[in-house]
């Protein structure tokens, strides 16, 4: 029996889908970006090398916070908490496990691969090819709903980011200093912090939940501050992507003698 | 500046049809719908078309122009170049009546499933007080016109007919959001949003925004945050805990 948009009683058309732009296109390309990142990503976490420059005190953000015993002499600027991890595990594991986490739950990422990866739909209109569909009613997708965890634990890993982003101001001679990793990771930073902020689970946390915004003047602010930025969130999720893979690049590309910090200052 | 438009017009009825071939005169400034009225009147006199105010406000004209849900009052012929062929079919979500009607009978059918607004046992009628600054997310959702192109593109329905007993759609998910939401509204609509209504089927890919020709952000403004209450009230033992703690003191 015929199924979807030729199911009984439709107007039965033939072709699934009569779009005649180029709606192939967009989830392609997202598709495209989302496998490199998650390839480069299980890539460099398995690496654990070339995450600290010790001249300049750049620590990548897929490794911050580092604190195994394994962690080079100086990247370990939060202390030690663990003993040393065995070769096959990455010591960056719970960075990696709360950052993906946070990102995997959220709802662009969630839309993004949907639409790219699991063709959920691919594009308004265009039917997908899974028989049947329970959508995040059932295990595992049920667990989607956990994303605002996930934010809490971005929240802490983007303040220890910043903090690792004061310590990258060392100059050559020890004191103040700007190189251009400095600017990269800064720019990182802002593009991470306008992602997290924008998130719906922060907009709801905020403010979203209340039933009365007027009995909660400094919340409705909060909230209408968040809404401003949620519009964007997909953009401040894919600029902050590349911005994270940059930084690691480069940050690698010093640790491993590839490249030299072009120094700003000091 | 006008042309000899190439149209492909589905015809048929629930027992089977075809897209049909027309060439129709297109003048400057029209749209789909007047092209559609000229066929009407010049070619196809028995062309079955539901339309009624040509301004975008009524939500009659829905249907499918290039595989893409509009309403066909508002889809402009200068958006198509003038050798291009321009294909209309009806909604393909809903059952056909004839041509490009569609019988949107579900939609009255979900529609009658949400409890009224329900304002708290001790209000009366004339004593409703409320700021303005409480009512403006819900006043959002009332722009919509209820032309169903959502509800016609959602996945959940378009591709699985036997997701329609249990989900109702973004139209009325986004209902029971303004209710939820709004200031006065004493009924729980977060847990029939989720057990009732189907809330957990979508997947916010959000093809409902994308269609809305009153462009009410669906998924960011309504299916969000109620997926976020059910969340509060369902998935989060903080909260949770937060509640059973504050009752009890």
């Amino acid at each position: 029996m015929a199924i979807g948009v030729n199911s009984p009683g439709r107007a039965q058309i033939g072709q699934k889908t009569l779009r005649t732009d180029r709606w192939w296109l967009a989830p392609l390309r997202i598709g495209v970006i989302l496998a490199f990142f998650v390839v480069y990503a299980t890539v460099r976490i398995f690496m654990n090398k070339w995450y600290w420059v010790d001249a300049h005190h750049y620590l990548t953000p897929l490794y911050s916070p580092c604190v195994t015993a394994s962690c080079v002499p100086g990247s370990s600027h939060l202390g030690t908490w663990f003993g040393e991890f065995p070769r096959v595990i990455p010591f960056s594991i719970i960075t990696f496990a709360v950052l993906a986490g946070f990102r995997g739950t959220c709802y662009y990422y969630r839309k993004a691969g949907y639409r790219s990866l699991f063709f959920a739909p691919s594009a308004c209109a265009v039917p997908e090819p899974h028989k049947s569909y329970t959508g995040e009613r059932k295990f595992p997708l049920v667990a989607l709903n956990l994303h605002r965890y996930f934010f809490y634990g971005a929240l802490i890993f983007g303040v220890l980011n910043v903090y690792d982003g004061v310590l990258a101001f060392h100059g050559e001679d020890g004191g103040f200093g700007i190189g251009l990793g400095t600017v990269i990771i800064w720019i990182n930073l802002v593009f991470l912090w306008l992602y997290t902020l924008s998130c719906h689970a922060c907009r709801h946390i905020v403010g979203g939940r209340l039933k009365n915004f007027s009995k909660h003047p400094l919340r409705y602010r909060y909230w209408t501050f968040v809404s401003k930025l949620n519009p964007k969130h997909g953009t401040f999720a894919m600029i902050s992507l590349f911005t994270v893979i940059l930084t690691d690049f480069y940050i690698m590309a010093l640790s491993a003698g590839w490249l030299s910090d072009l120094r700003l200052f000091n | 500046m006008t042309y000899k438009g190439k149209f492909r017009v589905w015809r048929g009825d629930a027992e089977g049809g075809d897209l049909q071939d027309y060439e129709v005169e297109v003048n400057e400034g029209e749209v789909v719908l007047d092209v559609i009225h000229r066929l009407q009147a010049t070619q196809t006199p028995d062309l079955a078309v539901r339309w009624n105010c040509k301004a975008g406000k009524c939500g009659s004209c829905s249907a499918e122009i290039n595989g893409k849900p509009k309403l066909m009052c508002m889809c402009r012929m200068n958006t198509f170049a003038e050798d291009e062929v321009v294909t209309v079919t009806p909604m393909r979500t809903f059952p056909v009546l004839r041509d490009l009607v569609t019988d949107v009978s579900f939609n009255y059918t979900k529609a009658r499933e949400v409890p009224a607004f329900t304002p708290p046992a001790d209000l009366k009628p004339g004593e409703y007080r409320m700021q303005q600054v409480d009512v403006e997310r819900s006043q959002e959702f009332r722009k919509c016109i209820e032309c169903f192109l959502c509800q016609d593109t959602c996945h959940v329905i378009r591709d699985h007919e036997e997701n329609k007993e249990s989900f109702s759609g973004p139209r009325f998910l986004m209902r029971i959001a303004e209710l939820d939401m709004h200031p006065l509204d004493a009924a729980d609509r977060q847990k029939a949003a989720q057990e009732e209504h189907g809330l957990g089927f979508c997947n916010i890919t959000k093809c409902c925004t994308e269609v809305c020709p009153e462009h009410i952000k669906i998924t960011d403004n309504a299916l969000i945050p109620m997926k976020e209450r059910v969340a509060d009230r369902k998935y989060d033992p903080i909260v949770w805990l937060g509640n059973k703690i504050r009752r009890r003191a």
